[in-house]
């Protein structure tokens, strides 16, 4: 299971997201790490600083790339620049499978720069699933969608997020990112039950796992990754995986970021779950 | 509603800029009550009316492009202070939202929106669009290419043209705001290790300092040198010089350019300085200098 077509029938462990925090660390004590996730948008660039880290990280690290301004739900064509930038960083990563959120965030060409929620209905599913398809046919590697953290629902919706996700990628025939911990947020602020979420997942198309900490409020969850991730979140993780096979993790920590081996260790608990999958194997 | 109806009103909305108690307002632009709106695109559920969830996302997206813009702005904060500064984020980026799929180039069209607009500097307008040059050049000079650099040929044409490197930025500028951008970046990297109740005082200090100075030219190169950014200050003739090649002139007629300057003198431009004599001397320091840094590349069409 944990290899497959969606992520480049590759077996990667458990990884964490490259930050700049981090790069002085990782690129003199050279720890031991399975993977590194980067930010596709922080790297598409022409030169500099950036390209040279990425290129040291490069010859001792498998990286995948992660991109937060796709927006396969926005009205507009992928932006040609946007798509050729992409590309081009792929080729210089050698990325098995790249990933990006199932949400929209741009309108006429201004953009937000958030992770805004789609109105589930079919009309949405089907626009979805063709600009994910456009993005991979220029990108020519498999392409997995990532379910967002939500604070809004929208009237119009026809349909669960969960029923949303299967139906999209279905029709693009594409992969999966399970963010475990943004089903966590969502369920929290939606009033459902996680774990029929995570059951309702076709696990063959699961390409990646997401894990992360969030902020809780008064009256809602804010997916913030600026903690540790909670038990309720690990027992959603150790039930994906259950399912799925043991598949390529990813701890997200961006705000607050600790020391590289807080990170790192608070990455590795995934191998006690993982653990547990492969010896019942 | 079609997707494409909810997605404009529900941007158009998370756009509309806070209060000045970062909560959303109540009126949208067009004067509809916000909570009409919310009501009609968003469910609320038993903890959150439709208002307070899309409030969530409005107060996000402020929160998102204020702070990128302060990061990449710092100088600019430090002349116009804290209010005035979120005054102005707040005014640029209603007029001219993000068009860019990364923050990066949030602050592409400051400049040109702050020339249409000096009252949110004033009365530093002047000081504030040198700083906000300077900034901008600072981060195009940060992540711009870095061909290969020029290698000297003897047997080239004896009048070239000359690439200069994409991340070299030419500034003429009317304060020495490299001092203050060097001295403020300097504060904060101290106040990032300790506790120092005192940078704005001596920033917003050493901003009147700056300001007060009589106005002169400076000649600025902005450039990168590994991984760092760096200013060049430069004489006027050696910036008019790297100007005209930039702009695909020969070096002959960038030597022209750059001295020839002062024959002009009677039209208001200041005369070089630079006697005839010395100009082979001098252009041969300049482009060993500038081939040490790196700054000329090979054309496009070189192997």
């Amino acid at each position: 299971m944990p290899a497959n077509r969606f992520n480049g029938f590759t077996d990667y462990g458990v990884g964490i997201g490259l930050r700049i925090p981090h790069y002085r660390h990782i690129l003199s004590r050279r720890p031991v790490v399975d993977w590194f996730e980067i930010i596709s948008e922080n790297f598409m660039i022409d030169g500099g600083r950036p390209l040279k880290v990425l290129d040291q990280i490069l010859e001792q690290y498998q990286v995948v790339q992660h991109g937060v301004s796709m927006y396969f739900g926005s009205p507009e064509r992928p932006d040609r620049e946007h798509l050729r930038r992409l590309k081009q960083l792929v080729k210089r990563t050698k990325a098995p499978w790249v990933t990006d959120h199932l949400c929209w965030g741009s309108v006429d060409g201004r953009y937000s720069h958030d992770l805004l929620p789609m109105p589930y209905t079919f009309e949405a599913v089907r626009h979805t699933a063709e600009k994910i398809c456009q993005v991979r046919d220029f990108l020519e590697v498999p392409v997995a969608v990532e379910n967002v953290s939500s604070y809004a629902e929208f009237h119009v919706s026809e349909m669960t997020e969960w029923q949303f996700l299967n139906e999209v990628v279905e029709k693009a025939d594409c992969g999966i990112l399970l963010d475990v911990n943004n089903i966590y947020v969502s369920s929290r602020n939606h009033n459902f039950d996680p774990f029929e979420y995570v059951n309702s997942v076709p696990v063959e198309r699961v390409a990646q796992i997401h894990i992360a900490g969030h902020s809780k409020f008064e009256k809602y969850i804010l997916d913030t990754h600026d903690h540790p991730v909670i038990d309720p979140v690990w027992a959603l993780y150790d039930r994906a995986i259950e399912r799925c096979g043991p598949t390529a993790t990813l701890l997200e920590w961006d705000a607050n970021i600790p020391s590289f081996d807080e990170v790192h260790n608070e990455a590795l608990k995934a191998n006690r779950y993982l653990a547990k999958v492969e010896a019942v194997g | 509603m079609n997707l494409a109806e909810i997605q404009s009103r529900m941007l158009d909305a998370i756009m509309q800029p806070l209060t000045s108690g970062y909560n959303t307002p109540q009126r949208a632009r067009d004067g509809r009550r916000m909570r009409e709106v919310a009501a009609e695109i968003i469910k609320p559920n038993d903890r959150l009316t439709s208002f307070e969830r899309l409030q969530i996302y409005n107060r996000q997206y402020w929160y998102r492009i204020l702070d990128s813009l302060e990061e990449d702005f710092p100088g600019l904060l430090a002349i116009v202070g804290r209010v005035r500064f979120n005054a102005l984020a707040k005014a640029y980026l209603t007029d001219c939202p993000s068009r860019s799929f990364t923050l990066r180039d949030l602050g592409s069209r400051l400049e040109e929106w702050l020339r249409a607009h000096p009252k949110y500097a004033a009365p530093r307008t002047k000081l504030a669009l040198d700083m906000v040059r300077l900034e901008w050049a600072e981060i195009e000079a940060f992540d711009a290419a870095e061909p290969p650099v020029l290698i000297p040929d003897s047997a080239s044409d004896p009048d070239p043209r000359f690439t200069l490197q994409p991340y070299l930025r030419l500034l003429e500028l009317h304060h020495p705001v490299d001092d203050l951008l060097v001295g403020i970046k300097a504060e904060m990297r101290e106040s990032e290790v300790a506790s120092n109740a005192m940078a704005p005082r001596a920033r917003h200090g050493r901003v009147r300092k700056i300001a007060n100075r009589k106005r002169r030219t400076i000649f600025l190169a902005v450039h990168r040198q590994g991984d760092s950014v760096y200013f060049k200050r430069m004489e006027r003739e050696a910036f008019r010089m790297l100007q005209a090649l930039g702009g695909g002139k020969r070096l002959s007629e960038a030597a022209e350019t750059a001295f020839s300057e002062g024959r002009v003198a009677e039209s208001g431009v200041k005369k070089s300085k630079i006697k005839e004599s010395d100009i082979p001397a001098l252009m041969q320091d300049w482009f060993e200098n500038w081939s040490s840094l790196g700054w000329f590349a090979q054309p496009e069409s070189a192997e």
